[in-house]
This record gives structure tokens, sequence and C-alpha cells, in this order.
């Protein structure tokens, strides 16, 4: 029992992440309505997001912004400073998410225009008409 | 309906709580993330690039391919949207 | 339904002018954003948020035609093509002397500042393309969406 704890705690942020995921992964199964999707699908993003941020922590680690005349004369610990590939990776990823709510709002709009509604079960009845 | 997608998502919430057990701990410096690839960016970008800001250099020069991409994403998702919504008012 | 609209909060002198003497910051706050990305956090995705931020706040606060005035639709599609053709360029122009695709090293035949500063230097050319795009994307994903496709008038 002692050791199963001890492993929560130590892993506390990975129960963090994967709480959010089901929040978002229930949203986007679960629900009736397509907004209420999309918002689902965000969440998951943001747990995915923090997720790869928290693996680049390191204890005691500053921002990964060194001082250039340390870095020219190559006097860096790699173990002071977190691990930026995450980040760059994690950047990338919300302009991607940005776009992605970008297009889906535009295509909820126009199912909105079409069909009047944006009710799963509607949009079914009024295809199948 | 809702039962079952109750269900699914806690089946693959287990899942992936029990695949956190191999996972480094919060924090650890030797997690293997932050020994492949990352020592090498952190002690040699300066040198290679003059840029201090390794996230920025990163970006734009290891990755500058990704980054690339990244422009053309959302370059086609702004004439996506275009194309999917635009009309002239007095269709209505 | 619509005269309740006619004199909300989109009408206000405060909301006006108070955005009206904001925007100028927001702008130079982006454009430093942008080209200060190289010392601190910061670069061409962030920048260029902002950059939009401005302008979208502007469609907020009057109407959509005012943020058109500034920022022509016309306008808007140059800068989104300039910058992809920026990123683009600078890669093409790098293997065209002699690198590989992104070698920015390569523009040193071009311009010799030395091989080093030109990575630096490529990396703020390219920040500045992916703000420009960044910003007129953002821009028209607002007027898009706000106005369901018209482009006249939104929120």
């Amino acid at each position: 029992m002692e050791s199963i704890v001890g492993e929560i705690v130590a892993k506390y942020n990975y129960w963090i992440y994967v709480v959010l995921m089901m929040i978002g992964f229930y949203a986007m199964i679960g629900k009736r309505n397509l907004v209420k999707k999309l918002l689902g699908m965000n969440i998951f993003q943001t747990s995915i997001i923090l997720f790869f941020v928290s693996t680049g922590v390191k204890k005691g680690g500053g921002i990964p912004i060194v001082d250039k005349y340390q870095g020219l004369a190559g006097t860096v610990e790699a173990a002071s400073t977190v691990n930026p590939l995450p980040h760059v990776l994690m950047l990338t990823a919300i302009v991607v998410g940005v776009s992605v709510t970008g297009v889906a709002l535009a295509v909820l709009q126009r199912i909105y225009r079409e069909y009047g509604t944006l009710e799963e079960d509607e949009i079914l009845e009024k295809i199948q008409r | 309906m809702k039962h079952l997608a109750l269900i699914a998502t806690l089946a693959t919430g287990a899942l992936l709580l029990y695949g956190t057990k191999d996972f480094p701990a919060w924090g650890d410096p030797q997690a293997p993330a932050s020994t492949y690839l990352s020592p090498h960016y952190i002690e040699d970008a300066v040198e290679e690039t003059h840029v201090p800001n390794i996230v920025t250099a990163v970006l734009g020069d290891y990755r500058g391919y990704d980054t690339m991409f990244e422009t053309v994403v959302i370059y086609c998702a702004g004439m996506a949207v275009v194309s999917v919504l635009s009309r002239k008012r007095e269709e209505e | 339904m619509r005269d309740i609209y006619e004199h909300s909060a989109g009408e206000d002198l405060i909301i006006k002018t108070s955005v009206r003497l904001l925007v100028p910051f927001i702008q130079l706050f982006g454009l430093y954003v942008i080209v200060h990305g190289h010392y601190s956090p910061g670069g061409g995705f962030q920048g260029g948020v902002i950059l939009g931020a401005a302008f979208i706040l502007l469609a907020l606060a009057y109407d959509m035609k005012t943020s058109q005035e500034y920022m022509t639709i016309r306008v808007n599609a140059l800068f989104t093509n300039l910058g992809a053709a920026i990123f683009i360029g600078v890669g093409a122009v790098s293997a065209i002397f002699g690198g590989l695709f992104l070698d920015y090293a390569a523009l040193n035949k071009l311009i010799p500042l030395g091989p080093i500063e030109w990575h630096s230097f490529g990396i703020f050319l390219v920040e500045v393309g992916v703000g420009f795009t960044v910003m007129s994307i953002m821009v028209l994903l607002y007027w898009n969406l706000s106005s369901s496709g018209t482009l006249d008038e939104g929120l």
C-alpha cells in the first residue's frame, strides 16, 4: 500500500493529464452536440500539450534561454536547463490546434446554415428524409 | 449509449494510468526524453547559431522543415475557412 | 432585437477611445515580440497572434468595416502569401546558393556576414515570415467566422 501511494505521489502529473484526457474523450464520444464535441477535442489537446511540456521538466532547471557568453564558452550544463524540444513541438502543436479549431468552427457554421441545428440526432434525421 | 461512452472512457483512462507505471518521475533529469538529443541542443545551440533562446534556435534552424510546413498548415486552414464559408450577402 | 444592440457595449465612447489608444501599443508589442525572439520568450507565432489580436480588437470595439479600413482584404491576402513566400523563399535561395534546403549558412555567398551569423539572421527572416502569415490568418479567421463568410458586418 505504501509503495502504491508513493508511486502515485511521484507521478501525480500524469494522473492530472489522464483525468483531463478522459473529460475531453468523454465529451467527444458521449455528447450529441457538435460544439460540445469540438470543446472536448480542445480539452483533449490541452491535456496532451501539458503532458509533453511536463516531460521536459528537470528539477531545479531554468528556462531554456541561456546566457550568450556562457553558451559561446561552452560552459552551459544540460542538467541546469529544461528540455527545449517538447516546448518547440508544443508551440507548433498549439498553432495546429488553432487552425483545426478555426476550420471546425467554419464547418459547423456551414452545417448550421444547411440544417438549422447542431444536434447530431436532428441532423441525422434531416439527412435521412 | 452514454453508458457505453463512459465505459470506453474509463477503460482508456485505466489503460493510460497503467502505462504511467513505466514513466519517469516528475522532474527527473535522467528521464529518457531529456538525455538523447536535448543535451546537444542545450550545450551547442548557441555556438552553432548565436541565438541564446534555444527554443527559437530549434524552431527556426534545427527543425526548419517542421516550422515551414506549420506555416503551410495555417495557410491551408485560412484557405479552407474562406472556401467553406465565403458567400455574398444577397444569397439569404 | 436590433435596437438593443445599437446602443450596447460596441458603441461605447470609453471602449472606442481606449481601444484607439491601445492598438498602436499592442502592435508595437507584437513587433517587439517577433524581433526580440532571439533573446527572450517570443517569436513569429506569438508575435503574429498579438498583431492579429490588435486588428481583432479594432473589429470588436468598432465594427468590421473599420478594421477593414486599416487592413483591407487585399492587403490581408498579400500578407498571407508574403509570409509563406518569405519562409519558402529563404529556404529555396539557400538551396540555390549551394547549401541544403533551409541551410542558412549557404547564404554567406550572397552577403558575407559569416556562416554562424547567417544562421541567426536566417532564423530572424523566417520568424518574420511566420509572423506575417499568422497575423493575417488570425484576422481572416475572425472576419470569416464572425460574419459567417460575408465579410461585411459581424459582431
